[in-house]
This record gives structure tokens, sequence and C-alpha cells, in this order.
């Protein structure tokens, strides 16, 4: 297999008595799908905000293609090309959805130390994000501020704004949080579709989506990974079925 | 404002009017021989350009400056201090303002950035104090009392000795301000400060360093609040710490806020209502007009939350709301 594109290693998070992240060893490979499963309060949100810059870890490492980025800032690190969305939609409400994914697209094209020429008539950013919406079937919705989308496609502008500045690796927090379910067969056709063209940690409760998803799932539970593997071995797992999946869950 | 008048709004319009009016002034001026008129509105665009640099980053970056006065009085002071040693080129003394205003807001800016909201609010306060004192400070030149400028500048042809000249020459400023105000908020650089207004940390997340961007936005505001300085103390022919005591400083956000914040125009209008109204209730109620300023102002933020803009959208009138 080839060597881990984003990984930790033996990673703490402390905060105060409550151990959140506990010697977290975890590797995402170029174009996997890696999903992150756990009860609630397993410390998956705060796994994905030390490895998007946004948290700085107790102890430990991170490293990106080899190279380690434990003290890099979140948006260096974006520009290297983690993306991440996040489990509370987190958009620019007053802005419409083009823009939002325009921000996305000029995060990416160098510094934004320019002064005069009107952003919004800039072909270099609209375009693509133009593009990308059509793709994601946000297209009609361009010119709409955000405020006004629904749940359901505000998820998704989640995803094209991650998704605009064609990142190596992709930290989708809860994706499908909050969507109904069609909603969330969209969103997981769409994730197949992205599939191998780069590598994704998925954190997300739906197991449904989990096993049709992930080629490798790591588990975990009050900080610590119980166990990494296919989606085949981890059903299999008894550790896992005693620790954190119910009977019912095995069945999907 | 689109050149094209097909697709102008009540906004527009009123922008029109405005721009109209505030160029007729000298010629009212000269017919009805009123000259305090001039004086008045000459006092109310130096403000205008003051707040609009206010606005740049309390309208557009959502950061509530409590200590954007200190500018006014380091521009004012810088040309003062080069009137006092003989030196009235305005060539020389506008840079000056502008260079040492934007010096001084970098360096705040780099240690208040640090801080957010109320604390912000806060430590912009106390870095305007700091340079209150300083110009208290300085006995060379009048210490609290200030001085008066022995002459006014003089850039080329134009002598800002005449009250005309001065009054065109504030217009000029602020119709230039006003230009690029527009292009700068609407930049890259701008969605950058609107969009870390908007939302920080999603900001952070696409890449964005934001306190880069901020910083800059605080020393533009600076400096350009710089040459407001500078006009101001040609308005008045005197510079004094007052200029930047910290009522000056409430001032400049109110008038921000009068205006309608994300306004481009805004200020504008903010300045020229703050002025004219100041004016006329200290006439007519002499001493006890702040009683009935105070309210009017508690009644607008109460009512009239977004400042001129609301009643531009009462008319109907808004085409292009975030940016006109």
């Amino acid at each position: 297999m080839a060597d881990a594109l984003l990984e930790t290693k033996s990673l703490f998070k402390r905060f105060g008595g409550l151990v959140a992240t506990d010697n977290l060893t975890i590797a995402i490979r170029p174009g996997e799908i890696h999903a992150l499963i756990g009860p609630n309060g397993a410390g998956k949100s705060t796994a994905v905000a030390q490895l998007s810059g946004q948290l700085a870890p107790t102890a430990g490492h991170i490293l990106f293609e080899g190279r380690d980025i434990t003290r890099m800032r979140m948006p260096t690190r974006a520009r290297l090309g983690i993306a991440r969305s996040f489990q509370i939609t987190s958009v620019l409400k007053d802005f419409t959805t083009l823009d939002n994914v325009a921000l996305s697209v000029q995060a990416h094209q160098g510094h934004s130390f320019r002064f005069w020429k009107n952003a919004r008539k800039d072909p270099t950013l609209r375009d693509p994000a133009s593009l990308l919406l059509n793709e994601l079937g946000l297209g009609p919705r361009a010119d709409v501020i955000t405020a006004e989308l629904s749940h359901g496609e505000q998820r998704q502008l989640e995803i094209a704004m991650a998704l605009a500045g064609d990142p190596r690796v992709l930290l989708l927090d809860e994706p499908m949080a909050g969507m109904g379910p069609e909603e969330s067969t969209q969103m997981v056709t769409f994730l197949k579709n992205l599939k191998g063209s780069r590598a994704m940690l998925l954190v997300e409760h739906d197991m449904d989506a989990v096993f049709a998803l992930a080629d490798r799932i790591t588990v975990l539970v009050y900080g610590r990974a119980i166990a990494t593997g296919t989606p085949e071995e981890i059903r299999a797992n008894a550790e896992v079925r005693d620790a954190y999946l119910g009977a019912d869950d095995m069945v999907a | 404002m689109s050149l094209d008048i097909r697709s102008w709004g009540v906004r527009e319009i009123f922008n029109f009017l405005l721009i109209t009016i505030l160029a007729l002034v000298p010629v009212y001026s000269w017919m009805s021989g009123n000259t305090f008129i001039i004086t008045l509105v000459t006092r109310a665009l130096v403000y205008a350009i003051a707040a609009m640099s206010l606005n740049l980053i309390m309208g557009y970056g959502g950061l509530v400056s409590f200590g954007h006065a200190m500018f006014l009085g380091i521009g004012g002071y810088a040309a003062g201090i080069m009137a006092f040693h003989g030196n009235t080129n305005g060539l020389l003394q506008f840079p000056l303002a502008f260079f040492v205003a934007g010096l001084f807001a970098m360096i705040i800016g780099a240690l208040s950035l640090r801080t957010r909201g109320v604390y912000f609010i806060m430590i912009t306060l106390a870095f305007a104090q700091m340079v209150y004192f300083a110009g208290v400070g300085l006995e060379a030149y009048g210490a609290d009392d200030g001085m008066t400028l022995s002459r006014r500048s003089r850039l080329g042809p134009i002598d800002l000795a005449d009250r005309n000249q001065l009054y065109l020459f504030c217009l000029a400023v602020l119709l230039f301000t006003v230009w690029m105000m527009g292009r700068i908020v609407n930049s890259r650089f701008g969605m950058v400060l609107r969009g870390a207004k908007s939302n920080e940390t999603r900001m952070l997340a696409l890449g964005f360093p934001v306190f880069r961007y901020r910083l800059a936005a605080f020393t533009m505001a600076g400096a350009w609040c710089g040459i407001a300085g500078a006009l101001m103390a040609n308005q008045a022919a005197f510079v004094s710490p007052a200029m930047m005591h910290w009522v000056q400083s409430g001032d400049l956000i109110v008038i921000v806020v009068m205006g309608g914040i994300n306004s481009l125009f805004g200020p504008v209008y903010g300045a020229l209502a703050f002025i004219i109204v100041e004016h006329q209730l200290s006439v007519w109620l002499k001493d006890t007009w702040q009683l009935v300023f105070g309210p009017m102002i508690v009644l607008l933020a109460l009512f009239a939350r977004n400042g001129l803009d609301d009643l531009f959208k009462l008319m109907g009138g808004r085409k292009d709301g975030r940016d006109g």
C-alpha cells in the first residue's frame, strides 16, 4: 500500500482532566476514504480540528506527505491542500452561494492583496466556482444569499467550498448531519463519484453511508482508536461490537 | 454607481443629487454672500472622509475601533508641525500625514488586532488615549491648548487659504475616497475583509490568514484618516489634542452608523446630518443641545439600525444593497 498522505503519530489532546484524543495514530492513504466512527464524545471532531489546524494537540505529531505540520496554522494547511467541512454548517451567510465558492477558489490563487479589480467580475474566480456549483447541482441557487438556502443545500455548499481549492485531502465532519434520507443518498452518490480522486477522512454517524463509502474504518472510543480495518473486519470485530455498534447497526 | 442612468434606483438618484448639491455649495455661498455655510459643509466633508476610512474597517471589516480619531490628530499634527517650522507645502504635508498616521496604525493594529469584540474596542481606545496624552505633552506645540497654523497649505497652484479652493479640494478628496473605497471593498482584498467579518473561522479554514488582511485594512484606514486630519488642520487653521479625544472617535462611529454601515456613501450622509444637526441644535438650544442630540442617536440606534440604508429600502430603491 502507498505511503500515508496525512497521518497522526501518538496524538494527544487534553482539556483539563479530559483526554479527548488518546494516543491516536491513524493514516489516511492517497485516494482512500477513511471513516472515523465512534459514539458521541469519542473525540472525532476534536481529531478533525487538530488535523485541520484549528486546535493544537497537547502532544504527538501530524504529518502531511511525510512533513511535520503539527505547528502549522490552519490557513497554511488549507493552502497546502487540506480542506475541511464543518459539522455545524459554517458558510458566509450574507454572501451568495457563488460568492462563497469563489472565495474558496480565491484562497488558492496566491495572496489576496489585490485592491483594484472587481472580484465579483473576475472570470478566473467566477467560472471555476460556477462549474463546481453546476456539478453539485447547486447551479440554479448560485445567486441566492446562503442564509436563504435549505439546510441540505447549505451542507452541499460546505462540500463545494472544501472542494473548490482542489484539495489533496478532504476532512468531512458529518457531511450528512441533519439531512433527510433523500439528500443523504444524493450525498453518498456524490462522495462515491469523488472517490479515488482525493483522500477523505469521513466522520459520520450514518452507518449506511459509512459502510457504503469507506475503504477503511477507524473506531474511536473515549479518544482512543480501538480498531482500524476494512468495513468487513470492523463488522466482524467483537470489541467494536461491544463498545459501539449495536446488533441492529450491524445488519447494515 | 453605474453610469447607466436607466439602472439607477433611489439610492443612486440620491447620491447623484447629493454630489450635485455639494458641487453647488460654493455657487450658493457666492450668490447669497453666506460664507458660513461653506465653512460648515467643509467641516462635514472632512468628517465624511475620516468616517469613510473608519467604515472600511468597521463597516466592511467588522472591527469597531474606538480610537480612530487618533489618526485625525496624528495627520493634523503632522501638517501642523510642518507649518510651525515654516513648511506649508501641501505636497509634502499631506504625504507626511498619510505615512505617519499609517505607521502608527500599523503598529497599533498589529497589537490591537490580536483581540476581538469588546477587547478590541477597549484596546483601540487605550491607544488613542495614549496618543492623546502624548499630544497634551507636546509643550513645544502648544500642549493641551494646541496651536494655530500661521499659514494654510499650498498644493502647487491650489491655495487652501482660499475658502472656496479649500472646499473644492475637500470635495475632490471626498469623491476620490468614495471611488477608491468602492474599488477596494469589491476587490479580492475587500472580499477577504468582508468574508472575515461574516465568518472568521471559515475564512481561516479556506486558507486566508485573516490577521494580515485586517492589519492591512487597519493601516490603510489609519493612513487615509491622516489625510482627513491634515484637511481638518487646514479647515480650522488649528490643531489641538481635542482632535483625537475619545469623544471625537465616538462621533466618527456615530457618523458611520447614521449613514448606514456597509454603504459607500453612508458616511457622507452621516457626516452631513451629524454636523448640520449638531450646529442647528446648538444654535437653537445653546448649551443644552446635547440633551436632544443624545436621545436622537439612541432612537436611531433602536429603530434605524442601518441608518439611511433603511430609508432607501423603505423607498424601494435597494438595487445593490451591500455595495452601493
